[in-house]
């Protein structure tokens, strides 16, 4: 079978050559975690501790206030110091302070669920939803709600994203090869969940050997294809791996689940196997620790609301001056000011670079190549979104389709004159929305 | 970690290109049209070609300075206007005439809409067809190649004629014309090489040449002789690979693209079987050039998931 793709596209220097053959580790115990309570989109939790209570491994600390919101476990045992405001990498928001005791004793309610062929997918969807597991591959969308669409839509495939097209990052790589058991295992949850009888594991083909570990553990599953896909990023994104797969475009403006498509990310299906055979809800996950300004890359197994600083200091720390820190990948992450913040569910890793990399080109006069327009995979004509915006015509820029934006950076990446291009249609994309929100 | 970090939205990498990388590779691919120019015309083309590309370059910092802007002369691209010039000159041309086009291709054509990106035409081909309406005798005062100066006419004049060269010596270039416009064997080398490098798709020179091929075939009653002669003959190859593929004034989504070459395919073959010029080549881009935004404008591709 020949590699699937989607038109447009750009292709980023891999970078994944320092992790990828590392063993994913398992990060030492940290002394003291930070666990924010929003960590998905949506509502923030509520905090169910305070200051003095004590803890365990797996026990609930914030509760979800709405539909689309996602429960906060503690990720070691211990003292809660303080329920307080800090930064976390995505801003201010109200965390809950854990001093551990070094012991991680379980919690009474982390022992097994059952068993997926003997659970209802109601069940299911419950274990789900009280573990707390988001969308891991960096937007963090509740699954249960994913996995609750309106009965209007039929769902008939679920899509596993394993393409983990950004550059440096290899944790979802790792986990393929380590344990592809359990990405099986969460994919069958969710498809009993959804009453599916269709899925596709979607992943690049600069990692064959992931393809052949899934397709290895796989060997007896006919409703469940793994597809090479073409290395070329965007490929990971909701609605360009969708087309890639199914070769259905998801509307404008509409969600995958109008096409009867769901899509999850390869570690969160391991995050569902895991909640349902050991009922530990998500309280680590894999983490890529990497750059040019890490003297040792690894790829660590990190408990929610560890420091990233401590994450780095067991990378070796910081090699010679850094310029610029980044969680998430190069195309997509954020970059934080600080690296007194905690990981998250979302940390699919660490990236550092020096002040030369950190450093951004002076962007020059468009001389309209039309490199970006070829490469939109989204196919805007982002050259004018962006000027149009520059500009403050922002209802111009609503007429060239700038809402369509997915933010992949392709553009910003492959433009010769170096434009701000992603930048500025960002900003027109939140004048339109706020306009709208206006008028309504 | 003492140092200030550096925050900025993503994307944090960028790729390679950059706009002196793409206009330096345009160099390198009219570098074998340059050779073969000056193999040709000798002591003429170098001199018409240095008159040309110094005056550009001069010209675009002097502006520069007087404007009080960052002088950008490092990107490449005053020295690619300057000797895309040079390519639509005689080499008998005066020394001051590369000079006066050049001034006028940088000064006027391009920094007085803004400088780089904002010129509305191919400022090469402006400044050629302010030469030829100003200096029509001397824009036309061919020489044959070789190093006694021995005037001639272009091939396109001296089609059916006892004189006209065959196709093979159009096809390397050793016959009268303009410095860099002759040998189609160099031109089509630096367009394989601009392809490769990423920097122009075929789609421009390709559906450009076809249709100045199939419409002379058409209209030049079906001689297949007549149609090879066309396409090489005259600035067919230096306008369809290089001044036709010129970003900026050209449109920029694909189908655009498409409509422009048709577009430039069209009027360059009526031009040169019903117009008063034998060569349509620059009129046929220029008039593209102008319409491009509208084309443009009508030719937004659909939005992917767009709902019809």
């Amino acid at each position: 079978m020949g590699l699937l793709s989607f038109r447009g596209g750009v292709h980023p220097p891999h970078f994944k050559e320092p992790t990828s053959r590392h063993e994913t580790l398992k990060a030492a115990g940290p002394k003291v975690v930070t666990i924010p309570l929003s960590q998905h989109i949506g509502a923030p939790c509520d905090p169910i501790v305070k200051a003095g209570d004590n803890v365990k491994v797996g026990q609930k600390i914030g509760e979800a206030t709405s539909f689309v919101s996602s429960p906060i476990h503690s990720s070691v045992s211990g003292v809660v110091k303080a329920v307080k405001k800090c930064l976390t990498p995505s801003g201010e928001a109200l965390c809950v302070i854990i001093e551990s005791d070094g012991l991680d004793t379980l919690h009474e309610n982390v022992i097994p669920k059952g068993d997926i062929k003997t659970l209802s997918g109601e069940e299911i969807k419950n274990i789900i939803k009280e573990a707390g597991i988001v969308g891991m591959g960096g937007a963090g969308f509740p699954t249960h709600v994913k996995l609750s669409p309106p009965p209007e839509n039929k769902i008939d495939t679920i899509v596993l994203n394993g393409a983990e097209c950004e550059p440096y990052l290899t944790a979802d790589h790792r986990l393929m090869l380590e344990n592809p058991q359990d990405i099986i295992y969460g994919l069958k949850a969710m498809m009993k969940v959804l009453d599916v009888k269709k899925a596709y594991i979607g992943i690049e083909d600069n990692k064959p050997d992931a393809i052949k570990s899934m397709k290895k553990a796989l060997k007896d599953e006919g409703d469940i294809e793994v597809v090479g896909l073409h290395t070329k990023y965007p490929q990971g994104a909701e609605k360009q791996l969708i087309y890639a797969c199914t070769k259905r475009e998801v509307p404008s403006g509409g969600l995958p689940m109008a096409v009867g498509v769901v899509v999850n990310n390869v570690a969160t299906a391991a995050a569902i196997a895991n909640a349902i055979k050991t009922g530990m809800p998500l309280i680590e996950r894999i983490c890529t620790v990497t750059g040019k300004g890490i003297k040792e890359p690894k790829n660590l197994l990190i408990k929610v609301g560890t420091s990233i600083k401590e994450i780095i200091d067991q990378c070796g720390g910081y090699s010679g001056n850094i310029g610029k820190i980044i969680m998430g990948g190069p195309m997509m992450g954020i970059s934080q000011y600080t690296d007194e913040i905690p990981s998250t569910k979302t940390t699919s890793g660490v990236l550092v670079f020096t002040p030369e990399q950190a450093t951004l080109p002076k962007p020059k006069n468009c001389i309209k190549c039309g490199r970006c327009v070829e490469i939109c995979p989204a196919f805007l004509q982002p050259l004018y979104i962006s000027a149009y915006s520059l500009n403050n015509m922002f209802e111009t820029s609503e007429k060239y389709n700038a809402l369509d934006c997915i933010e992949c950076g392709s553009c910003s990446f492959i433009c010769p004159s170096k434009r701000p291009l992603l930048q500025s249609i960002r900003v027109a994309k939140r004048e339109i929305i706020a306009k709208k929100r206006k008028t309504k | 970690m003492n140092n200030k970090l550096i925050v900025s939205s993503s994307p944090h990498i960028r790729s390679n290109e950059t706009i002196s990388s793409v206009m330096r590779d345009v160099v390198i691919a009219l570098l074998p049209a340059t050779l073969a120019g000056i193999y040709y015309f000798r002591m003429g083309a170098v001199r018409v070609i240095l008159f040309a590309v110094l005056a550009a370059i001069i010209t675009e910092a002097g502006i520069q300075k007087l404007r009080k802007q960052e002088v950008s002369i490092n990107d490449w691209s005053a020295i690619l206007t300057g000797l895309l010039l040079a390519f639509n000159l005689p080499a008998s041309a005066p020394w001051w005439m590369p000079v006066v086009g050049s001034v006028f291709a940088i000064a006027v054509v391009k920094q007085m809409f803004g400088g780089l990106g904002h010129n509305f035409m191919n400022p090469a081909l402006a400044a050629r067809a302010m030469l030829l309406a100003s200096w029509p005798v001397e824009m036309t005062s061919w020489i044959n190649p070789g190093s006694d100066v021995v005037s001639t006419a272009t091939p396109l004049v001296m089609f059916g004629g006892a004189e006209a060269p065959s196709l093979f010596t159009l096809f390397i270039g050793n016959h009268g014309g303009c410095i860099g416009e002759t040998s189609a064997l160099a031109l089509i080398l630096g367009g394989i090489y601009l392809v490769y490098r990423g920097v122009i798709t075929p789609r421009v020179p390709v559906i450009y040449i076809s249709t100045v091929a199939v419409l002379t075939f058409l209209m030049g009653g079906f001689d297949p002789y007549f149609m090879i002669y066309q396409v090489l003959a005259g600035g067919l190859m230096i306008g369809a690979i290089y001044m036709a593929t010129d970003y900026v004034s050209s449109p920029v989504t694909p189908k655009g693209q498409i409509i422009f070459a048709l577009g430039c395919g069209v009027i360059t073959s009526i031009i040169r079987l019903y117009g008063g010029y034998p060569e349509g080549v620059s009129y046929s881009i220029l008039l593209m050039n102008v319409v491009s935004p509208l084309i443009d404008k009508y030719t937004s591709p659909r939005v992917f998931g767009e709902v019809k």
